[in-house]
């Protein structure tokens, strides 16, 4: 056994005291190491610890339901089932989409947008089939042991529009909110993959209808497996949507959609003059909307978006025509204010089928010509000489600044998204920007007299305008929202009750004279006053314009209805209004209705 | 001198309770670690090592009846197989990333762990016999090329990490031989070099320090020599050494450098385990309650970061427990490495010290992210047959020597 020298002695000593030194100071540097992360941080270590684990998994409100101006439901929720995947990876997500695909029928387009969505928002479940039928959910759950972790199967409340395609413009649709929408402060507080309105009054009363998705937690492990449901926080319940009422009214709109011609295009507005009520508004050609209900199928959303006919556009707010004749009301109600005119004022130059201006002709749309006629003749025979001749005795400067103070440049402000502002010349400077300022002369007045030209309205415009004819001058803004209070616009149609009189004496002469351009459209019981228009387009046909308002001598319904390419306003649009004013007022007063006079159908041959 | 094996009671009660200790509650937090959502290799694990402690206790059992002298006469022999077992490995050996193991029908071996155990032996003899002790560096050459060896053979594995307990026993049987102290700091400066040489100017400063400590302790020339090539051979040499690295061991040490630079990639362990840890506060989850350990968010929960499953599920009670209890351990080992009268034993018990203290240090330090990710496994707790067995020898070499210096004394 070898021992030591003193010296070696003494120098262990001292060695093994540093080495204690340096363990002690290993334990405390340790020890203060993990003092410092398990009992000065713990709260931000702990919190790392749940989002680790913790996925929040979407609970769907239900939102809420329609109801139209007699409690009958026009959208409402009816079980369905959602199936998602909240995956642990991009290839965990896509063997998930492969297990699925013969279940639900996925295509590898619709595959691959799921994956997309992925991408945009990893750590969220993504939905494969927003409406899986009962089939296939029960599909799913027998071979959930063979599938993929991750699916989640919910169900989820469904929307559902009894009135199909009837009330599909006015309603709207829902989808799952897009990232363009996202970024929008409108959807401020949304969350991916939320459903929100995406046109009609889903879209305009979207905060109100929605009501808030709830959330729950599911626990995942460290590849993102879902491990189960989470029960020590407290999830959060949705908070269903608030219910909304409507002034329309469901029985007349799909009324409205019944009487307007298949094929054709077009729009109807029907309202209550006095108030702004809303009680139909229709657009053809129309789509159904519970077709996008759990995501639309690409292949309707892509006919529908390429269709010609452009199904999904609103023609009664969004589409723009020239008013055609029904524009002379206008001319006239200015002439009436500012004393150019009075009723019975003849205009110098007799109709004769035609006016020479500078050189040019200009026609009157009865080639045989009107002869003399006073102001409310010339309304009812809708004769273009006579308004040549006014519109260039009240000049450009006085016809523009009467069309906007009659709002023929604002929107109604009806409450519905995209509704689009009339067009109407802002007056001199307006022609000179549009075509140079040697590009265009005075001959321009003569188109405006006639409401062609540079004069483009929508349905719902021309309803509110002869709105203020049928009642006291004010423009009502036009209501679908029972909650939205009533709103006028004061004194917007010049003239006084006189001159307004005067002109709805004219309107009543268009249907129920002898030689009135809509005499083939009168009602039964009731007089309706209307006036017809034809708008020129460059695409091809005319379009059929006719505004009616029924009783005249105290309206309590107007409408408007639009044919594109009809020809004829008083052949094909003046009937379809005629039937829907005399269905409503008969609906309204079941005992009132008198008699039935003998109905003097004339062939209605004439154009305008 | 009398038979030790006619005297079975223990000499050093609290050092071998503690290892006890620790042995049995690092199977009962194996089992927890394997109580997981996702099934891994953990599962069951605690099993394995129930099995591995009581051929850990027979091994105990045989190797302290061993008397010092046959260990001492039989150290060349013991380091020279288990340098052989290394060489073996490197052929006929499996592993993740490297070969380290050597499999034995259902269980398997790491040559690495017996190998630390068979060069703390082989320095203690060279540190033992009747030559003086080292004066100059150059008579450190047997404990050098007694340390390269194996060394070079875990490197080629390759097994950075064991390399680096390696070095750590070559500088506690340097520092404990009686190696003057200013010629210590000359042996850890080429370390200190490697360490810094990432950063150029911090290693230029290094260096500066170096040349005026050579100056002012006036060693050999040869010496100063040795110690200022040694220095800019480590603080030049690092950058081609590190693109010499395999991927996954430059991960590792990034991740050290920067956990959060790449959160789902390499620096995933180490944040996790803090998390674990971090989120077990005061008393922890409670045990088998661990939610980063269940979910397995922990990596190599029940060998390399057992220490993280301590922290979550037993708190900063637990962990202080264990390590005070480690702290106990290593006290004691250096107390018998201090009172030993024999050169031999004293050595041999300081090797063994520093094996486990570089081990826990860089264990524990690695879950909390003081030190590098490495798979350097925490004496008696980690799961691990190997290393259980290397530590119970080491314990019953630790017991042998307090017997025979009590009757001895």
């Amino acid at each position: 056994m070898v021992e030591f020298t003193n010296a070696l002695r003494e120098t262990r000593r001292q060695r093994a005291r540093a080495m204690k030194a340096l363990v002690a100071g290993l334990l405390l540097l340790l020890l203060t190491t993990l003092f410092r992360m398990q009992v000065l941080k713990h709260s931000s270590y702990a919190l790392q610890s749940d989002e680790n684990r913790l996925r929040a998994v979407p609970i769907p409100a239900p939102r809420g339901a329609i109801y139209d101006r007699a409690g009958r439901v026009v959208a409402e929720n009816i079980p369905g089932y959602s199936v998602s995947i909240l995956p642990a990876s991009l290839d965990s997500l896509r063997a998930a989409l492969r297990a699925l695909a013969p279940t639900l029928g996925l295509t590898e387009s619709g595959m691959q947008s799921v994956i997309e969505k992925y991408r945009h928002y990893p750590g969220r479940p993504v939905t494969v089939e927003g409406d899986a039928s009962f089939a296939e959910v029960s599909a799913i759950e027998e071979r959930r042991a063979d599938l993929p972790g991750g699916i989640i199967v919910e169900a989820t409340p469904k929307r559902r529009y009894p009135a199909g395609p009837d009330a599909a413009h006015v309603l709207g649709y829902v989808g799952e909110i897009t990232e363009q929408e996202l970024a929008r402060s409108e959807f401020a507080g949304y969350e991916p993959g939320q459903l929100i309105g995406k046109m009609g009054l889903e879209r305009q009363y979207e905060r109100w209808l929605a009501g808030r998705p709830g959330v729950r937690y599911v626990e995942v492990n460290a590849v993102g497996r879902i491990v189960g449901e989470f029960r020590g926080r407290r999830m959060r319940p949705p908070i269903p949507g608030r219910d909304l009422h409507l002034n329309l009214d469901l029985e007349l709109q799909r009324y409205v959609a019944s009487v307007f011609p298949d094929t054709a295009r077009g729009a109807v507005v029907v309202l209550v003059p006095s108030t702004g009520e809303v009680l139909a508004l229709y657009s053809a050609p129309s789509f159904d909307p519970n077709a996008f209900v759990g995501g639309i199928d690409p292949a309707l959303w892509r006919s529908l978006n390429t269709d010609p006919a452009r199904s999904l556009f609103n023609r009664a707010i969004a589409g723009v025509y020239a008013p055609g004749s029904m524009f002379k009301l206008a001319l006239a109600a200015i002439a009436l204010a500012e004393g150019d005119a009075t009723p019975e004022t003849r205009m110098p130059i007799p109709c004769r089928g035609a006016l020479l201006y500078y050189g040019r002709v200009f026609r009157c749309w009865r080639p045989e010509g009107h002869g003399v006629l006073g102001l409310l003749d010339a309304i009812k025979h809708s004769c273009d000489i006579y308004f040549y001749q006014l519109g260039l005795r009240l000049g450009l400067d006085r016809l523009v600044r009467g069309a906007r103070e009659m709002g023929f440049t604002e929107a109604t402000g009806i409450d519905l998204p995209f509704e689009a502002s009339g067009t109407f010349p802002l007056g001199r400077e307006w022609y000179d920007r549009r075509y140079g300022p040697r590009g265009w002369t005075n001959s321009v007045v003569l188109n405006l007299a006639i409401g062609q030209g540079e004069n483009a309205q929508t349905p719902i415009k021309l309803a509110q305008f002869f709105s203020g004819i049928a009642t006291d001058g004010s423009l009502p803004r036009p209501r679908l929202a029972r909650s939205l209070p009533a709103e006028w616009d004061r004194d917007r149609i010049p003239g006084g009750s006189e001159g307004r009189s005067s002109l709805r004496e004219a309107m009543v002469r268009v249907v129920n004279d002898p030689g009135g351009t809509a005499r083939g459209s009168k009602l039964q019981g009731w007089v309706m006053a209307g006036k017809t228009g034809t708008s020129q387009n460059p695409h091809g046909d005319d379009h059929a314009l006719f505004v009616g308002f029924a009783p005249a001598e105290n309206p309590e319904v107007l409408a408007v209805a639009i044919i594109e390419f009809g020809q004829s306003g008083s052949r094909t649009a003046a009937p379809i209004v005629a039937r829907i004013l005399q269905r409503y007022l008969d609906g309204q007063h079941p005992d009132a209705r008198p008699p039935a006079a003998p109905a003097t159908r004339v062939a209605a041959g004439e154009n305008l | 001198m009398r038979s030790p094996r006619s005297q079975p009671r223990l000499a050093d009660r609290v050092l071998v309770a503690v290892a006890l200790v620790l042995a049995v509650f690092g199977i009962f937090m194996i089992y927890s670690a394997g109580a997981v959502e996702l099934p891994s290799q953990a599962t069951g694990a605690w099993r394995r090592q129930a099995l591995w402690l009581a051929l850990s206790l027979i091994a105990f059992a045989i190797a302290v009846r061993v008397p010092l002298r046959w260990l001492e006469w039989a150290a060349p022999a013991l380091y020279g197989g288990s340098l052989l077992l290394l060489v073996a490995v490197l052929v006929v050996g499996s592993g993740v990333g490297g070969r380290s193991w050597i499999r034995l029908g259902s269980m398997s071996i790491q040559p690495a762990e017996f190998a630390k155990l068979g060069t703390v032996l082989m320095l203690a003899r060279l540190g033992a016999g009747r030559r003086p002790p080292p004066e100059h560096l150059w008579d450190l050459w047997p404990y050098a090329a007694a340390v390269l060896v194996p060394t070079l053979l875990v490197m080629a594995q390759p097994d950075l990490g064991t390399a680096t307990i390696f070095a750590v026993i070559f500088l506690a049987a340097a520092f404990w031989s009686g190696l003057p102290i200013h010629r210590v700091v000359l042996v850890v400066s080429p370390l200190v070099s490697l360490a810094l040489a990432f950063s150029t100017p911090l290693w230029a400063v290094f260096f500066v320090f170096v040349v005026a400590f050579v100056i002012g302790a006036r060693p050999l020339l040869s010496e100063a020599v040795l110690t200022l090539a040694a220095n800019v051979t480590m603080g030049v040499v690092m950058l081609p050494l590190w693109h010499s690295l395999a991927p996954y061991q430059q991960a590792r040490i990034l991740a050290f450098l920067q956990p959060e630079v790449d959160p789902q990639g390499a620096g995933w362990h180490l944040i996790q385990s803090r998390v674990a840890i971090g989120s077990g506060g005061w008393f922890g989850k409670g045990f088998g309650e661990g939610t980063q350990k269940r979910l397995a968010f922990i990596p190599e929960q029940h060998t390399d970061f057992i220490f993280s499953v301590v922290g979550e599920e037993l708190g900063f009670l637990g962990a202080a427990l264990v390590l005070s209890a480690f702290a106990i351990l290593l006290w004691r080992v250096l107390r018998q490495a201090e009172r030993a009268d024999d050169r031999f034993a004293s050595v041999l018990a300081f090797g063994i010290f520093a094996m486990w203290f570089a081990h826990v240090a860089q264990n524990v330090g690695m879950t909390v992210g003081l030190t590098p990710i490495t798979g350097i496994p925490l004496p008696f707790l980690s799961y691990g047959g190997s290393f259980l067995i290397v530590s119970f020898l080491a314990i019953a070499i630790l017991e042998r020597i307090a017997l025979e210096e009590r009757s001895g004394a």
